[in-house]
């Protein structure tokens, strides 16, 4: 292979004069897990209460429940991102586009918006899943006991069933922080769009796609291990995996 | 709100969205999802033999290429696959592959790590009788497995594959970052030559959504029709 390896050039200052193209990746590093958590914030907030609504007794909230999954399960992430990113300032009064177009930051915001309501569907999912998957005399139970809707999803389903969601949950989290990489589309520069712009200023592009490769990989082990304590933490007794 | 719109410009790309663009992206969904599944079943096949070795290889690749994101993976493939010809074939530069040719080869390698987990738990879920009559009959184990287990386990995880198949239908949008004209980049080709970005995003968008719809209540329905037969 006629490469010209350097693997000193992240010890070289980078041409936009932040310090060398290790610390340019590391700012990569920090936007996309920045982007990562408010993305999984909303994912996680809109997510519940869509898969809450799955699971109640009304035909309303579940048809809306149902349509919500399908409209954002169905149009490629980066599609819906140019939708956040072009047409809706567009497609807004006047004032409010303006507004929307000149936001400070405008990238990170449509980044995590765009992501968080595209992984919202799949919690959803997970969660009508976890919540289904419990005896039907969970809900009679709570029922029996004098409890209100709201009070037997507070206290009785909703507990049990994010503990058994916890495996599927730390997977689509993971999604969630490699799924921000489709925001370099949008000019966000996380750690893809620094690697790739290291690549254009420095030509040397194995290099800057190993250290991205090694950064994600590390955020994915650090992700795994974490949940895993936190699974054995909230473990219910009584389950397989429990203590 | 959408008064000033010009929707005639979409009509007018229809030809070149649809020969260029979505040719594109149905030829590479589809070779791409062949190829991803042949290389998967391999890839689960090794994972599941009796040789620790192999198991090994398969499962941290597996493990590799689904911690990383996709764009990343294209990039990869897109500036690698080069050097690689030119190993092959021996050549004295890095040999030019075309665009179609770079992205099914990143495809196939990214998507075979998902078809492999699909079609290992689709092996699994065949009863040890199974491959145990089999060879009691005198089948060799590439016989068992392509008369026995394999034709249940692919029928066994259908829905999953096609609903698979569909997230790679979205995915191949992601070839944008190459500047290839599939159906999202045609559009978006046309959206900026004729500055109307929100007629076509928004028609590429209805698009993608009525296509996905259509093949996932497909996949409902045939949910259903296997679950009777069991």
């Amino acid at each position: 292979m006629n490469y010209n390896w350097n693997w000193g050039i992240f010890f070289q200052p980078n041409p936009m004069g932040t310090g060398t193209y290790l610390d340019m990746l590391l700012s990569g590093l920090v936007l996309t897990l920045k982007t990562a958590a408010l993305a999984w914030v909303i994912a996680l907030i809109t997510g519940s209460i869509v898969g809450v609504m799955r699971t109640l007794p009304s035909k309303g909230a579940n048809w809306f429940g149902f349509a919500y999954v399908e409209f954002f399960r169905n149009m490629p992430l980066l599609v819906q991102l140019f939708l956040w990113f072009f047409v809706l300032p567009e497609i807004l009064p006047k004032a409010a586009g303006l507004w929307l177009k000149q936001l400070p930051n405008a990238p990170f915001w449509t980044a995590a918006i765009g992501v968080g309501f595209f992984m919202s569907a799949r919690v959803a999912v997970q969660l009508q899943a976890g919540i289904s998957s419990l005896p039907r005399g969970q809900r009679m139970a709570a029922t029996a006991l004098g409890l209100t809707t709201v009070q037997g999803y507070r206290y009785v389903l909703l507990p049990m069933a994010f503990r058994i969601i916890l495996p599927p949950l730390t997977s689509e989290f993971l999604n969630t922080i490699k799924n921000t990489a489709v925001a370099i589309t949008i000019g966000l520069l996380e750690l893809t769009g620094q690697a790739r712009s290291m690549q254009e200023f420095s030509f040397q592009v194995f290099e800057a796609f190993t250290a991205a490769t090694i950064l994600y990989l590390l955020v994915n082990a650090v992700v795994v291990t974490a949940m895993r304590f936190l699974e054995r933490w909230v473990a219910i007794p009584g389950y397989i995996t429990g203590k | 709100m959408f008064g000033n719109l010009d929707f005639d410009v979409i009509r007018r790309a229809l030809p070149y969205l649809f020969y260029e663009g979505m040719t594109f992206t149905l030829t590479l969904t589809a070779l791409a999802a062949l190829g991803g599944l042949i290389f998967g079943t391999a890839l689960a096949l090794m994972r599941l033999s009796g040789f620790k070795i192999l198991g090994r290889i398969a499962g941290v690749y597996v493990d590799f290429m689904r911690s990383l994101p996709l764009v990343l993976v294209i990039f990869w493939f897109y500036f690698l696959v080069p050097y690689i010809g030119q190993w092959v074939t021996g050549a004295s530069r890095p040999i030019s592959v075309g665009a179609f040719a770079s992205s099914l080869i990143t495809f196939i390698m990214f998507e075979a790590a998902y078809f492999s987990e699909i079609m290992r738990a689709g092996i699994q879920s065949i009863s040890r009788g199974q491959p145990a009559a089999a060879s009691a009959l005198g089948l060799t184990y590439a016989q068992t497995m392509r008369y026995v287990v394999l034709p249940q386990a692919f029928r066994n995880m259908l829905p999953v594959l096609i609903t698979q198949t569909i997230v790679l239908f979205q995915d191949t949008s992601l070839v944008y970052v190459l500047s290839i004209t599939d159906f999202l980049g045609a559009a978006s080709k046309v959206a900026q030559r004729d500055g109307r970005l929100v007629e076509m995003y928004l028609f590429a968008a209805i698009v993608y959504f009525t296509i996905s719809c259509i093949a996932s209540y497909g996949v409902r329905r045939l949910q259903a029709r296997i679950a009777i037969i069991r």
